[in-house]
């Protein structure tokens, strides 16, 4: 028998709106790196990615809420994980029937949303403690929060790598595309620049508070 | 595939396509044991068993699944049998060495999610191994895992010695330096025929 919970959390637009960007799993939190790092070569990759993970996301998310009176304390983390791998399963199999050129070009990485450790953290830090209707709602959040992020990687390195977005030339016949950004290294590199300037962007706001009103900025 | 030699796979898996660099699986630990080079190395040999054991466990669930056509199951097959040889690592380790346990922390229960593991048992099935081959693929993903991580630890601790600029202090550094080792492993790419 789990415990008893802490505290039920109502149900507010914060819980929706916290996963997209205060507690956005992907640049915030940096968890789910292979995937993000690992599918983002094109922007529809990426976000097919993304609905992906949201759909077990969402679905994990809303069988561990309601079963979170049954699951033992001790055996909690396996419980979570077959629920979630049943999830993935179902997707895996969805999206082969769906578009097999989809399939293939994701490969392996459909099946590793199991152990994508967003879904997990999720089931352990939310799921596990509170009812349906907020849980589905934070899920769908995170889910778009870690979808957001994919596409700002993907869409960014397809328009460098590929010139193109969505399969759409952007640029004349005269664009030589950046071969690096849809290898490897691209990936971590663009992610390293979101960061670097999601991290100017907060250290500027910090500054700003910082500094007294009545000096001006330059006498510091 | 299966015509493939043992060095060629073991090349293949440490090198060319370096699970770490080249796939982007286990990224996680990479980015949060490899502060220090002690720490790294240690990480690094408890993933190498994990692998063993999953890979060699893998290898029979699969042809167990087959045989009784279940094949829907492998994914939750796999990752029990994942969690299994982790819990057995953790004990291991608490057991004989309380003090590696404890700078080991969190990520010791967290290899059950590292995803080189679970790549690798499907990836194994994928490309049709045969036991041997699945050993030899196995120990070369985890030599493979254990090069990214100290080379990266190395890295790591001469950056902590320089000066770098505020807005570039933490992950974002980190990721930047990973991509710069990723750029030099594709000097690699063509080594050992280039199938992912």
């Amino acid at each position: 028998m789990a415990d008893l919970p802490k505290y039920q959390e109502d149900l507010t637009l914060d819980t929706f709106v916290r996963g997209l960007w205060k507690e956005n799993p992907v640049f915030v939190m940096l968890l789910g790196m292979c995937p993000v790092l690992a599918v983002t070569n094109s922007a529809i990759n990426a976000i097919s990615m993304g609905l992906a993970s949201t759909v077990v996301l969402v679905g994990s998310g809303a069988l561990i809420s309601l079963m979170r009176h049954w699951i033992p304390k001790q055996v909690r983390i396996a419980s979570y994980i077959v629920i979630i791998a049943t999830f993935v399963t179902m997707v895996d199999y969805a999206i082969q029937a769906i578009s097999l050129d989809l399939y293939a070009a994701l490969g392996a990485f459909i099946q590793l949303i199991v152990v994508n450790c967003i879904i997990l953290g999720r089931a352990e830090a939310y799921a596990s403690q509170q009812r349906l209707v907020p849980t589905l709602v934070n899920s769908l959040g995170v889910g778009a929060g870690f979808t957001i992020a994919l596409f700002a990687l993907g869409s960014v390195r397809e328009i460098l790598g590929s010139g193109t977005l969505f399969g759409i030339h952007l640029f004349g016949a005269g664009f030589q595309p950046w071969v690096v950004m849809v290898l490897p290294p691209g990936g971590f590199f663009v992610l390293g620049a979101w960061l670097l300037l999601f991290n100017w962007i907060k250290l500027r706001r910090e500054r700003r508070i910082e500094t007294p009103q009545g000096i001006p900025a330059n006498a510091r | 595939m299966h015509a493939e030699s043992l060095p060629s796979i073991f090349l293949n898996a440490a090198i060319v396509n370096n699970f770490v660099l080249a796939m982007f699986l286990g990224i996680c630990p990479f980015l949060g044991v490899s502060a220090k080079k002690e720490t790294a190395w240690n990480m690094g040999l408890a993933v190498v068993f994990v692998l063993l054991v999953s890979s060699a466990a893998a290898f029979g669930i699969n042809w167990l699944l087959v045989e009784l056509q279940l094949e829907f199951l492998r994914l939750i097959c796999y990752i029990a049998v994942i969690a299994s040889a982790v819990q057995l690592v953790e004990m291991f380790v608490k057991r004989h060495s309380p003090a590696l346990f404890h700078s080991l922390g969190i990520f010791l229960p967290l290899i059950t999610t590292n995803c080189a593991v679970l790549g690798l048992a499907l990836f194994q099935t994928q490309k049709e191994y045969d036991f041997i081959q699945s050993l030899v693929y196995a120990l070369g993903a985890g030599a493979g895992f254990v090069l990214a991580l100290m080379l990266m630890a190395g890295l790591r601790e001469r950056l902590a010695l320089s000066r770098v600029p505020d807005v570039s202090q933490g992950a974002a550094l980190s990721l930047m330096l990973a991509g710069l080792l990723s750029l030099a492993f594709m000097g690699f790419a063509g080594l050992g025929g280039s199938h992912g």
